[in-house]
Order: structure tokens, then C-alpha cells, then sequence
């Protein structure tokens, strides 16, 4: 390309890549704030954890590919993985779960494909993946809410089963959507009333509805900054309702369900908000964003209730990225003064 | 005031305005200049004529440079003064680059021409006043400098229904059409109706202006009243100032992509140009200042003047007490689409909106660029609904097919989505690059294109030729056939009929007529044979000419003798007949033959002439297709045609030499050798020469081949064809058989020089560059011993020898009809080779 001088614009909007990421770390701390709140301080030194690690492999991948350090680490996108991840593991998980995940995330999931902008799968949702994969054990033990358990497990407690592997009795408890999918035969109305996390909730279930309401509280503060556009994350709320309402019986034992209860449960909101709406690997246009989130809608209704997992943001999410140039192939905006909207595969006579 | 319906645009952004401070003061003037700079080029479209000599005194309003066709604009002294210099001068060009300026040093007395108003505009008709618009030089000052005459001309098939008049000024920091809406809102509705007279009244006559020019608003709104022209505002918005966007957001109807305006039935004008116009057409004042915007912190006084085109953008500053040390740059127009100047002492022009001088603080440097993190910011701010990030992916990647596909060229550059671009990649840029980079390669496409079909063309015309020859030569040869049997019968007759006197004259004119033209048409084989081969010839066909050459010698001989035999005999029976008549024809051939003989070496010539000056033409094409793409090529090439124009000027002069004696009448001796001879002479010659020279004309043939070769396998790649490799190896064999060529052809020059053998300039018209090398080769020998001499060419002998043979065993294989040839050659070169190896022995 030719060379390039001073041109116009010559003015700037303030906003800057990492004003932008730090922004959505700042986002996710009323979420991470209730987490912590209801499960202790599982998900906070994850969370603490997964960032510094993120961002160690970061600058050392930075180090070994000859980049300036600083100025890659100053976009913070390593943070937000890292954060992100952090908030996705279960709490509690042993250190090594959590370094494993981070270096998933920065080294294979990102810097292989050549780093920020160029990675086509969200490498937090990578991460989570490969780990639920290879570890399912350690990774399907949620701990239980603070309303059911009574005592969220100490500091020290915590350190020693995270660093030392010395197990705390009885910390974990089923999450509400391992509940509904194992239902063993019963009514929801039955179910809720037996089951102690359901139980607990006013509406979803102890903890997990006020941490999905606490995300999408820090979702809507991004909208506000207008840090990204609401087309995907509405759309996904949007068909991930439209199905739950659709399969919704009214509460029999196959149900499953209400559409609130999928809204609030499990990691809907943060999914919806800051996994979701993560630029660089979902479709560009706007048609396309509305495209690709309520394909995930659909997707995470499907694996929830027909699949073999208890959530299935990450799957649906890595899905979509595979389609996601798919989709902006078929959604280039119609330019003005064009009639139509151009397919992007058009050939034009050269 | 009814309530009028406004559409919005997509995309857009709202940067901060910086409106006020420029609004602060009043409209001022500006002092005049001591020199204006004024370049013939400030419009769209051609630029204009320069029609003032270098110390002229001109008055203001005189045209100092005419309009050239209806795509250009007149420019005039804007002031009196003289006419310093017409130059070269650093325009206001994103580019920085030069243009042909008038620098005229003004006097101060700002004299002017007088003036001729029209008090009763309104009468005149729709060619008086588009005429009087045009010679006012206006060119629309809203940015791009359309010259306004066309504007308003629309074609018939394009009926205008709605006149738009851009009051919108949605660049930040500009004030300048504000101002003028707000203090001289009569001229701007005046001008108005005017452009609505030369449109036939369209049913809509809208002034937009965007919201946040409330008094602009109002003043307007005033002086429009009790007319048709609405006043329309709307929400700011930045790009909304855009022709089309403005276009879309007062009709709702988009400019079909890749035209104008007129053809949805819009016109639209800016409010400086429609002022202009009122002014011109009123008073018949010519466009030589404006309204420009000076502002920034950089600046002590930032306000708006009203300022001469040609002022240099220095002396405007120091007016307004600029500091160079606080500002961070400084741009032409708004810092939305302005650019920056690269040099201070470029003039105002009619586009010239604005001078912004801002501090550092206000336009800190741009940001270093980050990755593109795919966010779509980009996309939402478009206002022409584009992909701005895959646009940025592309460009990057230069892919310009996937370029094209996203609608690049609806690109308006009006840099919403560099504006709110998170990572501060420079996206505008690189879509200008881009672009740029599509032009130049639709133009080569365009280009090559032309000149394949060129190509084409030549191959179709040659075959054809070929075929008219082949055709050509098939009824000679049958007239030849026949007129041997006739002879045959002749001769058959004329024993068995002692007197020939019996056969009527007109007989033996018929028959000596057939024998001329026999022979004529034997000559012209022969020097057809002669010429030298065609570029495409392979050694194979420099062979065979070679044996054309003999057959066409034999027939010459063939022909004079039968043609001497029937002279000789008719001689009797004309001396008994003692009939002048007979005698005449063959004279007259005799004559005619003649003249070819003396005509021959300068016809000669003039081929030779003629074709170095096609080869010259050829080979300096070359070299500037090379110079584009080869440059490492460029040397050598360039040395060729230097030789090449050395051959040619020898090869006129030789002719020059050649006509003076050719014209004089050349004394025909009645001892010149007969024609045929001569022929034979130089056939011989050119026999004599041909190893040689078929080696170079294969030697050519090959580097042609070479060439397409090179060109095949390039595109092959290009494509990643599978044929790739196998035409690069093609490439590869036909590489080392020039070199191999080269060897040969070094050699035999090489053994021509040794043996002495005197060089025929005329004859050796298709030398090339190799004979200067084997020349130089043949220098180096010189100063070798003599045995080393002989070693040297026994060797090349042997590998000649070697070759032939090769050569020969595969015509034997293939039973070629060139075989005798080659066993001929063979059989020389053994010889050659004997004698050589002998003298050697004798030496050691
Ligand atoms: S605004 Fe910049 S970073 Fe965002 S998608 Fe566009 S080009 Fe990429
Ligand atoms: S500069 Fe081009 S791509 Fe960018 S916002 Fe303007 S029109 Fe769209």
C-alpha cells in the first residue's frame, strides 16, 4: 500500500481499544461481586488468577514473536480473556485447571491465529472447552449458594483446596439447570419445592438468578457506553426465550423450563453480554449480529435440554464462530445508492 | 410554515462542533495580498487556458486564464497588477504536488474592469445567463469545485423536480457558510431563484441546513418569504453535509451508485455558489473571493474573512497572528475530510473553506494504529452503509476483486468510521490507496487489453499475407509451367519451321513479354528470398530460406539464359524483319532491369532503414514497459536501442549518400553485367554470410520465444495453474538454447572476423547486440598468439561440427527435406575443421 501521511480525519473520538476492554472489565464486577457474594471466594481467585496468567502468556508470546510488550498489553484484551474465563470455571477448581484454561486461551486460541482481530474462535470459550472436555469431573462441581450451604468456604479453605488439592466437604451442589435436566420424573412445581437451589431462589434459583440479573446490569451499563450494538445479545435473549416459551408446557417433568428460568440460569447473561458480543470472532454487519445471536439463542436452548451438557453457551458460542463468516457473506448491507444488497461471493469482471 | 417531512441517514456521528469560536467576531476583510498565486486549476475538469504574458498589467475582474470546453472554469485577476511569472507552484492538493499558477503582484489599487449589471436579471433568458455564470468562472465552493454552468444544465432526458441548496456545513469548526447565510441570506434566496429559472421552476425548491444554525435559520427563513423556497432543518449529523446524504435526508431518495444527481431529478448547490451566482448575474461580478473560515487555537484571532483566491495561506495566517510552534498541523477544510498542507505558501482557491490551525491539544497527533478488534463501530458509523472493518481487511490484504464486491467506490471519504474507530487505524487511507491502486489497475487492464487485441490483430494480418503470398505464388508457378511448355512447343516448332518470320510479330511480343515476366518474377523471388527472415523464424526456416535462395538463383538463370536464347534467335529474324518495333520490348526490359540493378542497393537500404526504425520503435516500447515493470532490465534494454538508433542514423546516412548518385541518371554502361549476375552476386553473398545470420535471426526468434514464454509461465503462476512448472521449464530449456545460440553465433562472428571476411552493412541489417559482444571477443583474440587463435577456433569448429551433426541425424530421422543442406554444412565444417587442425600442427 502506498505510503501512508497525516489525513483526514484529523479529529478523534476519544474512545480507544483499551478504554473499550477496560470498560467491559469493569462491567463484569457487579457480576463478579455477587458470584462472590453467594460462593465465596472461589470465583474471585479465579478470576484474579486467570487475568494475571492471561496476561503473563500474553506478553510472553509478545516476547517470543519480537512485538513491543507494552503496547499489546496496554489493549487489555488478554485481561478480559482472562477474566472471562475466570468467571466461567466452576470455583474451587485447582490452580492448574486455571493456568491450563488461560494458556488454552492466549497461546492456542490467540496468538496461533496471529493474535488479537485475527482469532476466528472466542478464545475464552476455547479454553472453557478444552477443559470441560478433558477434565469433566473437575469441572461440572459447582459450589453451592450461600442460601443452601449456610457458609460459603473460608479463605484459607479455599486456598488450601485450590493450591493444595485438600478437598472441603460437601461445598458442591447441583446448579439449577443440572436439577431441571435430571428432574428424576418429577413436576417443576414438585421440583422446586424439593430441590433446595431451586428452592432458595425467588424466582430461578439461589445465587444464580442474582448473578445473571448482576451481569446484566454490567451489560446494560455497556449499551449505555455503547460499547457494542444490542443486536446480538438481544437476539440471543430473544430466540433462546422464543424456544423456551415454544417448549414450555407449563411444568411437566420433560419440561423444560420457563423462559425465565432460562433467561436467569446459568451463564445466560454473561454469555449474553460479554461473551456473545465479543467483536472479533462474531459476524460484523448488523444483519449478521442479529443472525449470529439468535442462532445461539437457539443453539444454547438445545444443548441445555437435548444435549448431554448442563449449559451450552460455550458450545453454541464456538459454533456460531465456525458460521460467523459464513453469515457476512450472505449479510453485506445494502450501500447506498446500490438496489440490493451484494452477495460478498460475487465476481467482479476484472 | 408547514411541516416538512426530513428522512434520516444511516450511520454518522456527531464530533464535537467548535462552531463558536470562530463566530465570535465578525466577518472581516482581508488586506490585500502583494502577490496572489493563482492556479489555472481550481475546479473539477479541465484546467483553463492561461491568456496574460509575464508582465502584463492586468485590472481586477479581467479573465487572466479562458476556460477550456465546458468542463473548466475562467479564472481572473482578482485585483490589478502585473503579471509577475506563470509557474510552477505548490497548489492546495492533498498531494502537495505542483500546477501552472498566474503569480500576479498586485498593485494595491485594486482597479477593475468595469462591470456591466443587469438590472433586470429576471427577463433574461436561460443562454444569456448560463453564459454569464460560466464567464464568471464559478465553480461550486462547497468542496469539490464542480464548475456550476454544468450543474444547471441538465440534460433533457433528466427533468429536474427538486433544486437543493446545501446550507448544511456539518464539518466541525467551519462557520463560513454560516455566516454567509446569516448576513447575506437576501443574495443566497436571490441566487436561488435564479438556479430555479435555469431549472424551469422544478416543483421543489429546498434550502437544508442542519439545526444547529438557528440564525442562519431564521435570517433565511426571512428573506424567503412570500417565495416558494422552503427552508428545511434538520438534526446535525455529521456526514449529513454530503450531497447525497443531504440529497437522502430531504427526498428520501438515494443517487443511483455511479451517477449524478440529475438523474433522480435533484440538483443541488452549495449556498457560496448560489450567492456567487446571484452576484455574478446581478452585477456581473466574476468569482475572485469568498468566504473562508480561519480558525484553531494556534491562532490569536479566529473569525471568518472574506478573502482574494491566489492569497497565499501564509499571509492569511500572519494576519491572524499564528503561532507555528503551538499547531500540530495544519489542514485545508475541516478536520473531517481537510488535509493537511504540506507547505504554507499554497494559495486560497474557490474550494477553500476553511484554515484550521489547531494547538496540539485541540488535534493531538494521531494514535499509533492497534489491531482491528472487528468491533463494528466502523460499520454503525457508516453513512453509506458499508463494511468499513472488512473493507480495512481487504485493503490490507490488497485484495481489489473482494474491494469491488464491498462497494469501496460508494466510499465517500468522509472518515465517520476513522473517527470512531477504537484501535485509530487510519481507515480513509487506506481506502484512498486502495482506490488509487484499482484505478491504475483497471488502466493497465485496460492497457494490456488493448495491446493483446493489437497483437491479435498483427497475427491475423500476417497470416493473412501469408496466404495471399502462398496463393501469389501458386499462379506464378503455374504461369511459369506454362510458359516453359509453350516454349517447349516453341522450340519443338522451330526447327520444323526454319523462318520465324512466319510467326507474327505480335507472337514474339507475346513471348518475349512472358520470358520478361518469367525472369521478373525469378528477381523477385530471389529478393524476396534475399530479405531478411521474418522475426518469427526458426533455424529450421533460415535453412530452408537458404535453399530458396539457390532455387531462386537457378531460376534467374535459368530464366536469362531462355530469355538471352530467345533474343539471339529473334535477333536474325528481327535484323531480316529490321523491325524496330520487336527490337523495343526487350530493350526496354533490358532498360527496366537496369534500373532495378541501380535501384537495387538503396531499395535495399531503405528496407534495412525501415525496419531498424520498426525494430527502434519496438525496442524503446520495450524499454518503457520494462522501466514499469522489469527495472532491472531496463539497462541493457536501453543499451540496445542506443545501438540500435547508431544503426540506424549509419544506415541513413548511407542511404542519404546512396539517393543524390541513384538520382543522378546513372550512366547505364552497355558492358553492365546482365541482371541476373548481379543477383547472383549477391545472393551468393548472402549465402556466404547465412550461417551467421541465421544464427542471429534464430538467436532473435528464440528471444521472442523467450519472452511469451516468460510472459506464459508468469500468468501460469499468477493463476497457479498446474502447467506452471512445465512452462517454466519451457522457460528454462529455452534459456539455455539462447545461450547455446549466443555461443554459436560469438563463434561464427568470431571465424568471420579471423577470416577477414569484409562485412556487408547492408546486408548484415539484423545484427544485434550479440556481434558487439563476439567484436569484443574477436579484440581479446587479437591479442592472443596465433596458435592460441587457432586452438580457440578448432574448438568452436568441433563443438559447431558436433551440433550439425546432431542436426543432420535428426533431419535423417525425421527425413527432413533439409537434409542435403545440413550434409553440406556437415561436410564444410569437416573441412574447415581439417585445415584449421593442419595450420594448428604446423605452428606447434
Ligand atoms: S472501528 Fe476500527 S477496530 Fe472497530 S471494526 Fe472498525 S476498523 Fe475494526
Ligand atoms: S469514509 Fe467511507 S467507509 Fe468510512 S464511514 Fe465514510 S463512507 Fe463509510
Amino acid at each position: 500500500m502506498a505510503l501512508l501521511r497525516i489525513s483526514s480525519p484529523h479529529t478523534h473520538r476519544a474512545l480507544g481499544t483499551g478504554a473499550v476492554m477496560r470498560t467491559v472489565v469493569l462491567a463484569t464486577l457487579p457480576g463478579l461481586a455477587v458470584l462472590t457474594y453467594f460462593f465465596g471466594v472461589g470465583s474471585l481467585h479465579n478470576v484474579l488468577l486467570a487475568s494475571i496468567t492471561a496476561m503473563g502468556f500474553e506478553a510472553a508470546v509478545m516476547k517470543l514473536r519480537g512485538r513491543p510488550v507494552w503496547f499489546y498489553l496496554r489493549d487489555c484484551s488478554a485481561l478480559v480473556t482472562g477474566v472471562l474465563l475466570g468467571l466461567a470455571l466452576p470455583p474451587y477448581c485447582p490452580w492448574w485447571l486455571v493456568v491450563l484454561g488461560s494458556g488454552v486461551a492466549i497461546v492456542l486460541a490467540k496468538q496461533l491465529y496471529g493474535g488479537m482481530g485475527f482469532n476466528p474462535f472466542n478464545p475464552a470459550m476455547v479454553a472453557y472447552v478444552v477443559l470441560l472436555i478433558s477434565f469433566p469431573l473437575h469441572m461440572s462441581q459447582w459450589a453451592a449458594p450461600l442460601d443452601i450451604g449456610g457458609q460459603t468456604p473460608g479463605v484459607v479453605q479455599a486456598l488450601q483446596q485450590i493450591w493444595l488439592g485438600t478437598s472441603i466437604d460437601g461445598y458442591t451442589a447441583a446448579t439449577p439447570l443440572d436439577t431441571v435436566k435430571q428432574n428424576s420424573g418429577l413436576m417443576l412445581n414438585d421440583l422446586y419445592l424439593q430441590d433446595p437451589v431451586l428452592s432458595a431462589g425467588q424466582f430461578v434459583g439461589a445465587g444464580w438468578e442474582w448473578a445473571n440479573l448482576a451481569f446484566l446490569v454490567g451489560g446494560a451499563y455497556l449499551l449505555y457506553r455503547r460499547i457494542f450494538t444490542w443486536h446480538a445479545p438481544v437476539a440471543m435473549l430473544a430466540s433462546l426465550s422464543i424456544m423456551a416459551f415454544l417448549f414450555y408446557d407449563g411444568g411437566s417433568s420433560t419440561s423444560g423450563g420457563s423462559v425465565l428460568f432460562h433467561l436467569f440460569s446459568g451463564a445466560t447473561m454473561l454469555g449474553a453480554f460479554f461473551i456473545v458480543t465479543d467483536p472479533v470472532s462474531s459476524a460484523v454487519s448488523t444483519r449478521g449480529r442479529l443472525i449470529y445471536g439468535a442462532a445461539i439463542g437457539v443453539l444454547i436452548y438445545v444443548i441445555r435440554i437435548w444435549g448431554n451438557y448442563p449449559d451450552g453457551i460455550a458450545f453454541a458460542v464456538l459454533l456460531m464462530n465456525f458460521a460467523a463468516p459464513f453469515i457476512d457473506y450472505y449479510t453485506l448491507p445494502r450501500t447506498y445508492g446500490h438496489k440490493k444488497s451484494e452477495r460478498a461471493t460475487r465476481k467482479v469482471d476484472q | 410554515m408547514e411541516l416538512i417531512k426530513v428522512w434520516d441517514i444511516p450511520g454518522g456521528v456527531h464530533p464535537p462542533e467548535n462552531k463558536t469560536q470562530s463566530l465570535l467576531e465578525p466577518l472581516g476583510p482581508l488586506a490585500i495580498a502583494p502577490q496572489l498565486i493563482l492556479p489555472v486549476s481550481q475546479h473539477i475538469g479541465a484546467p483553463a487556458k492561461p491568456i496574460v504574458e509575464v508582465g502584463d498589467q492586468v485590472l481586477g475582474g479581467q479573465v487572466i486564464a479562458e476556460a477550456d470546453g465546458v468542463f473548466s472554469a475562467n479564472v481572473h485577476a482578482p485585483t490589478s497588477g502585473r503579471i509577475a511569472a506563470i509557474v510552477e507552484h505548490t497548489v492546495p492538493h492533498p498531494s502537495g504536488m505542483t500546477d501552472l499558477c498566474i503569480i500576479l503582484d498586485t498593485d494595491g489599487k485594486d482597479d477593475w474592469t468595469p462591470l456591466s449589471p443587469w438590472e433586470d436579471y429576471a427577463e433574461r433568458n436561460k443562454d444569456d445567463l448560463l453564459a454569464r455564470i460560466r464567464e464568471s468562472g464559478i465553480a461550486g465552493l462547497g468542496g469539490a469545485g464542480f464548475p456550476a454552468a454544468v450543474k444547471l444544465n441538465p440534460r433533457a432526458n433528466h427533468p429536474i423536480d427538486t433544486l437543493i441548496i446545501n446550507g448544511t456545513e456539518c464539518e466541525p469548526y467551519i462557520t463560513a457558510d454560516d455566516v454567509l447565510m446569516r448576513e447575506r441570506a437576501q443574495e443566497v434566496i436571490a441566487g436561488t431563484q435564479i438556479l430555479a429559472q435555469l431549472l424551469n421552476q422544478p416543483e421543489r425548491v429546498v434550502i437544508g441546513v442542519e439545526d444547529n444554525k438557528p440564525e442562519a435559520i431564521a435570517a433565511l427563513r426571512k428573506a424567503a418569504e412570500g417565495s416558494a423556497i422552503q427552508v428545511v432543518s434538520f438534526p446535525t449529523k455529521y456526514p449529513s453535509g454530503g450531497e447525497k446524504q443531504l440529497i437522502q435526508i430531504l427526498t428520501g431518495r438515494e443517487v443511483p451508485a455511479g451517477q449524478i444527481p440529475a438523474a433522480i431529478g435533484v440538483v443541488c448547490q452549495n449556498v457560496g455558489t448560489t450567492a456567487a451566482i446571484y452576484r455574478a448575474v446581478r452585477f456581473g461580478e466574476p468569482l475572485v473571493k469568498r468566504i473562508t473560515t480561519v480558525v484553531g487555537e494556534a491562532l490569536q484571532t479566529q473569525r471568518n474573512i472574506e478573502v482574494l483566491f491566489g492569497t497565499p495561506v501564509n499571509f492569511v495566517l500572519e494576519q491572524h497572528g499564528y503561532q507555528h510552534k503551538k499547531a500540530s498541523r495544519l489542514v485545508m477544510g475541516g478536520p473531517m475530510m481537510g488535509f493537511s498542507l504540506p507547505d504554507l505558501s499554497v494559495p486560497v482557491v474557490k474550494t477553500t473553506n476553511c484554515l484550521l490551525a489547531p494547538s496540539k491539544k485541540e488535534l493531538p497527533p494521531p494514535e499509533p494504529a492497534m489491531a482491528c478488534i472487528r468491533c463494528g463501530m466502523c460499520a454503525e458509523a457508516c453513512p453509506v452503509e458499508l463494511l468499513p472493518q472488512q473493507l480495512f481487511w481487504y485493503a490490507q490484504a490488497e485484495d481489489l476483486e473482494k474491494l469491488e464486491t464491498h462497494n469501496l467506490f460508494d466510499c465517500i471519504e468522509c472518515g465517520a468510521c476513522s473517527y470512531v474507530c477504537p484501535s485509530h487505524i487510519p481507515l480513509v487511507q487506506y481506502y484512498r490507496a486502495a482506490k488509487g491502486e484499482i484505478r491504475q489497475h483497471r488502466i493497465d487492464k485496460e492497457k494490456s487489453d488493448r495491446s493483446r487485441r493489437r497483437f491479435e490483430f498483427r497475427q491475423d494480418r500476417i497470416a493473412k499475407e501469408e496466404a495471399e503470398k502462398e496463393a501469389k505464388r501458386l499462379a506464378r508457378k503455374k504461369a511459369a509451367e506454362e510458359a516453359k511448355k509453350k516454349l517447349a512447343e516453341q522450340k519443338a516448332n522451330t526447327p520444323a519451321e526454319p523462318k520465324p518470320a512466319a510467326v507474327s510479330t505480335q507472337d514474339t511480343d507475346k513471348q518475349r513479354a512472358k520470358l520478361e515476366r518469367l525472369l521478373a518474377s525469378a528477381h523477385e523471388r530471389l529478393k524476396k528470398a534475399e530479405q531478411p527472415l521474418a522475426e518469427e523464424a526458426t533455424d529450421e526456416q533460415a535453412e530452408k530460406q537458404a535453399a530458396s535462395i539457390k532455387q531462386a538463383q537457378l531460376k534467374v538463370s535459368d530464366a536469362q539464359k531462355k530469355l538471352d536464347a530467345f533474343i539471339a534467335s529473334q535477333g536474325e529474324n528481327n535484323r531480316q524483319a529490321s523491325s524496330t518495333e520487336a527490337n523495343d520490348p526487350v530493350a526496354a526490359a533490358i532498360e527496366r532491369a537496369k534500373a532495378k540493378q541501380t535501384m537495387s542497393p538503396e531499395e535495399k537500404l531503405r528496407n534495412s532503414v525501415e525496419s531498424l526504425q520498426k525494430r527502434l520503435q519496438k525496442a524503446e516500447q520495450k524499454v518503457i514497459e520494462a522501466k514499469d515493470n522489469k527495472p532491472d532490465m531496463v539497462e541493457a534494454l536501453q543499451q540496445g536501442v542506443d545501438k540500435l538508433k547508431d544503426k540506424l542514423s549509419a544506415a541513413q546516412n548511407e542511404l542519404a549518400e546512396l539517393t543524390p548518385a541513384a538520382a543522378a541518371p546513372a550512366t547505364p554502361a552497355n558492358a553492365t553485367p546482365d541482371v541476373a549476375q548481379a543477383a547472383i552476386e549477391r545472393a551468393k553473398a548472402k549465402l556466404a554470410m547465412s550461417p551467421e545470420e541465421k544464427l542471429r535471426s534464430s538467436l532473435e526468434s528464440l528471444y521472442k520465444r523467450l519472452e511469451k514464454a516468460e510472459q506464459k509461465a508468469a500468468g501460469a503462476k499468477q493463476e497457479d495453474s498446474d502447467k506452471a512448472e512445465a512452462l517454466q521449464q519451457g522457460v528454462e530449456r529455452l534459456k539455455e538454447k539462447i545461450a547455446s545460440t549466443q555461443k554459436e553465433l560469438a563463434e561464427a562472428t568470431l571465424s568471420t572476423v579471423a577470416e577477414e571476411t569484409p562485412q556487408d552493412p547492408a546486408t548484415s541489417d539484423a545484427a544485434s547486440l550479440a556481434i558487439e559482444k563476439a567484436k569484443a571477443k574477436a579484440a581479446a583474440m587479437a591479442t592472443m598468439s596465433a596458435s592460441d587463435k587457432l586452438r580457440n577456433q578448432v574448438d568452436s569448429l568441433q563443438a559447431r561440427l558436433e551440433k550439425a551433426q546432431a542436426r543432420l541425424e535428426k533431419a535423417e530421422q525425421e527425413n527432413d527435406d533439409n537434409i542435403d543442406a545440413f550434409r553440406t554444412g556437415v561436410s564444410k565444417l569437416e573441412e574447415k575443421l581439417a585445415t584449421a587442425r593442419d595450420q594448428l600442427a604446423e605452428l606447434t
